[in-house]
C-alpha cells in the first residue's frame, strides 16, 4: 500500500478505536467527581456518588433485582440450553432447521415486539409486574446464546468417550456427569456468562413488563436519564462497566480454554 | 449397542424442555400479539346483532330497519354489560368522533325508545344517517381484518370497501417506516466506513497494539446499551463535555444543542452497533492468507490493485454479515432514540411502544409489529446465508 494510503488508514483506524472507547473513558472519571456538574475533567475526586448510590434504597433495590433476575434467568437458560445443545449434537433430527429457527428466534425478533407481546400475554397470568415474569423473559432471551456456545464446544467432543464410558459400565447420567460435563464445562460456563450479560443489559422488556417492584439497574438508569443527568447514574454506569469488564475477561479466558480442549480432542 | 431410534428419542427428549419453554414463554405470546393485528374482538363482542344485520348490506345506501333495531338492542345490552367502552374506543380509532356518537345514542336510548328504533336512533344522533358510520361498524367487526394493517400503511377502507389513502394531515406511518429504513441504512453505511479500516488494522497490527485495539472494540461491545447511551448523553448535553470543550477553545460562544437531534441519534447508534460490524469483518479478514498480497505484488500488481482485486473481494462475506447484523438491529432500536432523539427521530419501535401503552390501541401496535417483524425476517431471508449472529458475539 502506498505511504499516504497507509497513513490515512492508520489514522482512521486509531480515531475509530478512540471513538469507541472515549465515551466510557469520560464516564468513569466523572463518576468520581467531587462536584455535581458534568465538569470534565472533574475539579476534584470523591466517592460521594458511590455513597449516594449505596445509600439510596431505590438503587440498592435495583442492584438486588438485577442480580436476582439475572442469576435465576441464567440458571434456567443454562440448564435448558445445555440439554438442548446435547440433543442437537447427539442425533440429526427431522426439522432441524425449524428447531434452530425456534431456538434462535429470541435473538432475532426486535426486542420491543417481545416486550409488548410478553406484557400482553403475561398480564392475565399474573406474571406482569412480577420477578418471575422477568426471569422467564430473560431466560428465553439468554438461552440461544447457551445453545450456540455449548454446541460449538461439543463439536470438539469425541463421541467414542461416551461409548468407552458405557463399556466401563457407566449409565447415561454417570457418563454425562463424569465424562461429558467436565469436558464441555468451559462452553457451558461461557454460555452462562452470555446469558447473564444479556439479562444485565436488557432494558426494554423490563420497562414494559416490570412494575415498580422490578426496577433493575438499566431501568433505574433509564428513568434517571429521562430527567436530569445526576452523577449517581454515572456511578451506576461505572459499576456496570466494571461488571462488563469482568464478564468480558471471563468469556475470553473460557473461549481460549474451550479452544484448547477442542484442539486436544481433535488430536 | 444402542439403536439409532433410541438415540433419536434421547435427542428429542433433551431438546423438548427448551423447545417447550421457548414456545410457551416466547413464541406463543408473540403469535398471540401479532394475531391482534388482524383481528378485532371488542366490536364483535359488543355488537353481535348489528354485525349480523350488516352482513348482507351493500355499503352504498343506509342499512334497513332491522339493522337499526339490532343496533338499539346491542347498544343497550353492551351498556349494561360494560363492553361498550372498549368497543367505542375501537370504533373511535377507526373514525374519530364515533365514541361520542355511540355513547350519546346509548344514553338516549336508555331513557326509553319512542316509535321505531330507526327514528329514535336518527334523532339521537344524525351521524347514523351517514353511510360512513355504518361502514366503520362493519370494518371494526370483521375477523380477520385488514383495518390495522392498512392503518399501519396510512390506508383505510371507505364504506363501500375500496382501499383509499387517509387524508394527508393524518398520514404518519409511511414516513415513520421510511425514516426507520433510512436511519438503519445510514447507521449501517457509517459503521462500514468506520469499521472496515479498524478491522483491517486489527489484522495487521503488531501484537501489543492488537490487544489494545481489540479491547477498544470488545469493552464497548460488552458494556450495556443503556450505559453507552448515558455516556453519549453526558458528552452531548447542553452543559456536557463536548460543549465545555467547544466553549473552552472558543469554537462556539454559547452551548450548541446536540441532544435530541438526528445527528446525536446517529452518533450513538453507530457507536453501539460498530462492534457488530468490526467483529465479523475481522473474523473474515483473519482468514485471508497474507502471502496472497505478496504474491500479487510479485506478479506486478500495484498497491491499489492488491487491495481492490485480491483483498477486497474476499472480505465481502464479512461486509455482508456485518451490514446485516447492524441493519436488523438498528431498525429495532428503542432505548437510544427514545433518550437521545427528538420527536422527529423516533422509529417504528417507538410507535409500537406508544400504541401499546399510551393510547392502548393494541391492534395498531400489533400491526406495526407485523410490519417491523416481516421487514426484519425478509431481510434475513434475502441475505440469510451470511447469518452467524451468535458465533461473532463469542469473539
Amino acid at each position: 500500500m502506498s505511504a499516504i494510503g497507509r497513513l490515512l488508514w492508520v489514522v482512521l483506524a486509531a480515531a475509530t478505536a478512540l471513538f469507541l472507547i472515549a465515551p466510557l473513558l469520560v464516564v468513569v472519571p466523572l463518576s468520581f467527581s467531587s462536584d455535581s456538574f458534568l465538569e470534565f475533567p472533574p475539579p476534584g475526586l470523591s466517592l460521594r456518588w458511590y455513597e449516594a448510590l449505596w445509600q439510596s434504597p431505590f438503587w440498592r433495590q435495583a442492584g438486588l433485582n438485577t442480580l436476582i433476575i439475572g442469576a435465576a434467568a441464567t440458571a434456567i437458560a443454562s440448564v435448558l440450553g445445555t440439554l438442548a445443545a446435547i440433543g442437537l449434537w447427539l442425533a440429526p433430527l427431522p426439522g432441524r432447521r425449524a428447531i434452530f429457527a425456534l431456538i434462535l428466534s429470541p435473538m432475532i425478533v426486535p426486542v420491543i415486539i417481545t416486550a409488548v407481546a410478553l406484557t400482553f400475554a403475561f398480564a392475565p397470568l399474573g406474571l406482569a409486574a412480577s420477578h418471575w415474569g422477568l426471569i422467564l423473559a430473560h431466560a428465553a432471551l439468554g438461552a440461544p446464546f447457551v445453545v450456540v456456545t455449548v454446541l460449538a464446544t461439543l463439536s470438539g467432543f469425541d463421541r467414542t468417550l461416551l461409548r468407552a464410558a458405557a463399556a466401563c459400565g457407566a449409565g447415561p447420567v454417570t457418563a454425562f456427569r463424569r465424562v461429558m460435563l467436565p469436558l464441555i464445562l468451559p462452553g457451558v460456563v461461557s454460555g452462562a456468562v452470555f446469558a447473564f450479560a444479556t439479562s444485565l443489559d436488557e432494558t426494554v422488556v423490563v420497562l414494559f413488563l416490570g412494575g415498580p417492584e422490578q426496577r433493575t439497574l438499566p431501568r433505574q438508569m433509564f428513568a434517571g436519564l429521562k430527567d436530569t443527568i445526576e452523577l449517581t447514574i454515572l456511578a451506576a454506569a461505572t459499576v456496570l462497566i466494571a461488571a462488563s469488564t469482568v464478564l468480558l475477561v471471563a468469556a475470553r479466558l473460557l473461549a481460549a480454554r474451550s479452544a484448547r480442549l477442542a484442539g486436544g480432542a481433535a488430536r | 449397542m444402542v439403536g439409532r431410534a433410541r438415540v433419536r428419542l434421547e435427542a428429542a427428549l433433551l431438546l423438548a424442555p427448551l423447545l417447550l419453554f421457548i414456545a410457551l414463554t416466547f413464541a406463543a405470546p408473540i403469535a398471540a400479539m401479532l394475531w391482534r393485528g388482524v383481528s378485532d374482538a371488542e366490536v364483535r363482542q359488543a355488537f353481535p346483532r348489528t354485525l349480523t344485520a350488516l352482513a348482507d348490506w351493500d355499503g352504498r345506501n343506509l342499512p334497513g330497519d332491522e339493522a337499526f333495531a339490532a343496533l338499539a338492542e346491542d347498544l343497550l345490552a353492551a351498556r349494561a354489560a360494560g363492553t361498550l367502552n372498549a368497543a367505542a374506543g375501537r370504533l373511535n380509532s377507526d373514525t374519530p368522533g364515533l365514541r361520542t356518537v355511540v355513547f350519546a345514542t346509548a344514553r338516549r336510548l336508555a331513557r326509553g325508545v319512542e316509535g321505531s328504533p330507526r327514528a329514535a336512533i336518527l334523532t339521537a344522533d344524525p351521524a347514523w344517517g351517514e353511510v360512513e358510520t355504518w361502514g366503520a361498524f362493519r370494518r371494526a367487526g370483521a375477523t380477520p381484518t385488514d383495518t390495522h394493517l392498512l392503518a399501519a400503511l396510512d390506508l383505510r377502507r371507505s364504506a363501500d370497501g375500496t382501499i383509499i389513502a387517509v387524508p394527508e394531515e393524518q398520514r404518519l406511518f409511511r414516513a415513520v417506516a421510511l425514516r426507520t429504513v433510512w436511519i438503519g441504512l445510514l447507521v449501517t453505511l457509517l459503521c462500514l466506513l468506520l469499521g472496515y479500516p479498524l478491522a483491517a488494522a486489527l489484522v495487521f497490527a503488531p501484537r501489543r497494539l492488537f490487544g489494545l485495539l481489540l479491547f477498544a472494540v470488545l469493552l464497548p461491545f460488552w458494556t450495556s446499551l443503556i450505559v453507552r447511551t448515558a455516556a453519549w448523553m453526558v458528552l452531548l448535553a447542553r452543559e456536557g463535555v463536548i460543549n465545555q470543550a467547544f466553549l473552552a477553545v472558543g469554537l462556539v460562544v454559547e452551548p450548541v444543542q446536540m441532544l435530541f437531534t438526528r445527528t446525536a441519534v446517529l452518533i450513538a447508534m453507530v457507536h453501539i452497533l460498530l462492534p457488530f460490524m468490526v467483529l465479523p469483518l475481522y473474523a473474515v479478514m483473519r482468514q485471508i492468507p497474507r502471502a496472497q498480497l505478496r504474491a500479487a505484488a510479485s506478479l506486478g500488481a500495484g498497491p491499489v490493485a492488491q487491495v481492490v482485486r485480491v483483498w477486497l473481494p474476499q472480505t465481502l462475506p464479512g461486509v455482508g454479515a456485518g451490514a446485516l447484523m447492524v441493519f436488523i438491529q438498528a431498525i429495532g432500536f428503542y432505548v437510544t432514540p427514545a433518550l437521545i432523539g427528538g420527536g422527529a427521530d423516533q422509529m417504528l419501535p417507538y410507535f409500537i411502544g406508544f400504541y401499546a401503552t399510551q393510547t392502548v390501541n393494541w391492534g395498531l401496535a400489533a400491526a406495526l409489529s407485523i410490519l417491523l417483524l416481516v421487514g426484519t425476517l425478509l431481510i434475513l431471508a434475502l441475505f440469510g446465508r451470511f447469518l452467524g449472529l451468535a458465533q461473532f458475539r463469542a469473539a
